[in-house]
């Protein structure tokens, strides 16, 4: 891990779940956050600096693939690992050609989802260092 | 073909054959008897006119000798055409026009035969007894009957008086060539059994009728009275029907009688009946033998696309009902992934709680990193379960894929391994690991083995078993599934017909009979085989799937 801890944010409805996995992150050594709605979720990335987003695909009002295009666009750093139930699987699918950067079949476990957080960041690290070299 | 497409069949063909039979029978008859009537009042018409006709000739006949005998009488006297070889003179003259005559004579007015001319011995003869010189003292002209006379020969005779001065008169009489008077009248004869002569006022023959009998108590179906114009009547004559046209002659009071024998003139009539009767008898034949065949065949044609489109209603029906199951499916596994994760995070959680030294330290440690574990195995447990449920409610779209048909195995049995387990009925599965991926339909697959097993469920209904086996064959070509169970088998009289629709040991009411069918034509599409055994040992029945590793096929079903 990097010496500076990979800032999370959790988008999910169900709050059970929200709850726990962000308490079992903060333990691993995350800095994470979580919401519970995609709107709760730009208005969060406006004022804060996030490195990955764990984004629920089913919710809603706004549903992951519209947070999703909001982030790609305005947050183009940003990694997005998408949450997807085999039910939205083709969603998941669209999600990557939008942009995200892998996606993780509910129920997950959380050594799966931790693994593809650290690549996502390794990703946008590098990203980073692209565009500074320019 | 079953009972009720027979009765059809029936039905049209009788209806076919009545509809096509009436109008033809009608018509035929209508006709026959049209040509028949006008044939018919053709002939008797004809015949009218033939009997006007001759008539009219032998009463010309009559008029022209009358008038020849009367300007011979008149432009003569007594004493000049007695005259020794004058009457020969006389009739060679007479004689080189036309033969109407025998002979020629003059009678004095006492009756005495004078003078003679002819091939009969009658000079000097009295004739004042007789009829014809009674007659003719009293009439000036006279046409006598046929009789015998002197000469003992039948002949009639023509006479007419001369009155020459105040109680002075001759008659001059002639014969008629009876040979050529006759043919005047057979002129109008027709025919072989046609007949025409001439009858007097007694019924007594003036001339030889030549097919009916010449005496008279062979008795002509006719009156002889006087009328006035034609009479043309129909009668039998000799066990043969015949039509007798009969007129009155102007100047002798005789009767001109022609007969046509109906049966030979209206011969064409009969020729005509009896065409008819071919032709109907033909028609009749060709109808029912044409409504028979066309019946038929229709009945079948019916019967096969009735079934044909049952297959296809059962086949949308069933597609819908697996569609529904799979939507059901989804929905339900979908649910249930939320608390699911839930709950996993929470145990996930208890676990990093229980890391911590402090907890560890509680006399119930060991209690709580038990239950924790235990909670997360069951999680996966039933992680797994909606995993094959979502495997299975995806594959609902017919789509070209590789399969791995273990797998689909695997999941369709997630469907079925409760209501199994529920009725003690335990499933041997013998996969065989290396089967290759095959080109084909997940979802038709996955309707192909549920039907399969749940009729082996149904069959074995409970404390029973069901094999399900997989394996590579044709050096790797095919891939064969075989599903057997331990129920009572199929029964052998249906054996041969199992995959047919509509084909159930099910009661009434509980199967449709058509689950194999669709399973048989699926299979069919996919370019597979299926076929269905009874067990060698035990009872119970095994069904083969065989499936080509590279997909043959219609083309219609594997449409991407």
């Amino acid at each position: 891990m990097n010496s500076r801890s990979i800032k999370v944010l959790v988008v999910d409805d169900e709050l059970d779940f929200l709850e726990t996995i962000v308490k079992r992150l903060e333990r691993r050594g995350f800095n994470a956050a979580g919401v519970s709605s995609g709107k709760a979720a730009l208005e969060y990335l406006e004022s804060n600096d996030v490195d990955v987003i764990v984004l629920d695909v089913r919710m809603p009002v706004m549903d992951g693939i519209d947070v999703l295009k909001e982030v790609v666009t305005r947050w183009p750093l940003v990694q997005v690992i998408l949450l997807t139930g085999h039910g939205s699987l083709e969603a998941g699918k669209r999600g990557l050609e939008l942009g995200a950067y892998d996606y993780v079949l509910k129920p997950a476990k959380l050594e799966d989802i931790i693994k593809k957080i650290q690549q996502a960041f390794e990703r946008k690290v590098l990203l980073e260092q692209t565009q500074s070299e320019r | 073909m079953t009972k009720r497409y027979h009765l059809i069949g029936i039905k049209m063909t009788v209806i076919i054959i009545c509809f096509s039979l009436v109008p033809l029978v009608v018509l035929g008859f209508s006709l026959y008897r049209h040509f028949s009537n006008s044939y018919t009042s053709r002939v008797l018409e004809s015949l009218r006119a033939s009997v006007e006709d001759r008539k009219r000739a032998i009463d010309l006949f009559f008029e022209e000798r009358v008038s020849q005998l009367a300007s011979i009488a008149n432009t003569h006297t007594f004493s000049q055409i007695t005259k020794p070889g004058y009457l020969d003179e006389l009739f060679s003259l007479i004689q080189s026009r036309s033969r109407y005559y025998i002979d020629i004579g003059i009678i004095d007015m006492d009756g005495n035969h004078v003078a003679y001319v002819g091939p009969y011995n009658l000079k000097g003869f009295n004739y004042r007894e007789t009829e014809w010189f009674q007659a003719v003292s009293m009439q000036g002209t006279y046409i006598s009957d046929v009789f015998l006379g002197f000469r003992r020969v039948p002949h009639f005779i023509i006479a007419v008086m001369k009155r020459e001065s105040e109680g002075f008169w001759w008659t001059l009489r002639a014969t008629i060539n009876t040979e050529l008077f006759e043919s005047l009248v057979l002129a109008a004869r027709k025919g072989r059994y046609g007949d025409a002569f001439l009858i007097n006022e007694k019924g007594e023959y003036q001339t030889n009728p030549q097919v009916i009998g010449k005496t008279t108590d062979q008795s002509l179906p006719l009156e002889v009275r006087f009328f006035h114009g034609t009479k043309v009547t129909e009668a039998t004559l000799n066990n043969r029907k015949v039509a007798i046209a009969a007129s009155w002659l102007e100047n002798k009071r005789w009767m001109l009688v022609v007969i046509e024998d109906l049966e030979e003139e209206l011969f064409p009539i009969l020729q005509a009946k009896h065409l008819a009767l071919a032709l109907l008898f033909a028609g009749i034949s060709a109808i029912v033998i044409g409504a028979v065949a066309v019946s038929v065949i229709m009945a079948r044609q019916l019967e096969q696309a009735d079934r044909e489109r049952s297959a296809l209603d059962a086949e949308l029906m069933q597609s819908s009902k697996m569609a529904a199951l799979g939507r059901l499916a989804a929905g339900v596994a979908h649910e249930i992934n939320n608390p699911l994760a839930v709950i996993r995070e929470k145990a996930g959680w208890l676990k990093d709680l229980l890391e911590e030294e402090d907890i560890q330290a509680s006399e119930n440690f060991k209690e709580f990193a038990d239950a924790v574990e235990k909670i997360e195995y069951h999680v996966e447990r039933a992680r797994e379960v909606t995993h094959r449920l979502l495997g299975f409610a995806r594959r609902m779209e017919p789509r070209r894929e590789m399969i791995n048909v273990n797998k689909v195995i695997l999941e369709t049995l997630s469907f079925l391994e409760n209501e199994a387990m529920y009725r003690n009925i335990t499933i041997h599965k013998d996969l065989a690991s290396d089967i290759p991926d095959i080109q084909s339909d997940g979802a038709q697959l996955q309707q192909v083995f549920l039907n399969i097993l749940n009729n082996a469920i149904d069959a074995v209904e409970k404390d029973g078993d069901i094999w399900i086996k997989t394996k590579l064959k044709d050096g790797g070509n095919s891939v064969v599934i075989e599903i057997s169970d331990s129920g009572p088998g199929i029964p052998e009289d249906i054996i041969d017909r199992i995959f047919d629709p509509f084909v159930t040991t099910k009661p009434v009411g509980k199967g449709t009979g058509l689950g194999l069918s669709i399973t048989y034509n699926i299979v069919e599409k996919l370019g597979g085989k299926i076929y269905a055994h009874n067990r060698e040992s035990g009872h119970g029945a095994v069904f083969t799937v065989e499936l080509p590793v590279v997909a043959g096929g219609s083309e219609d079903v594997l449409k991407v």
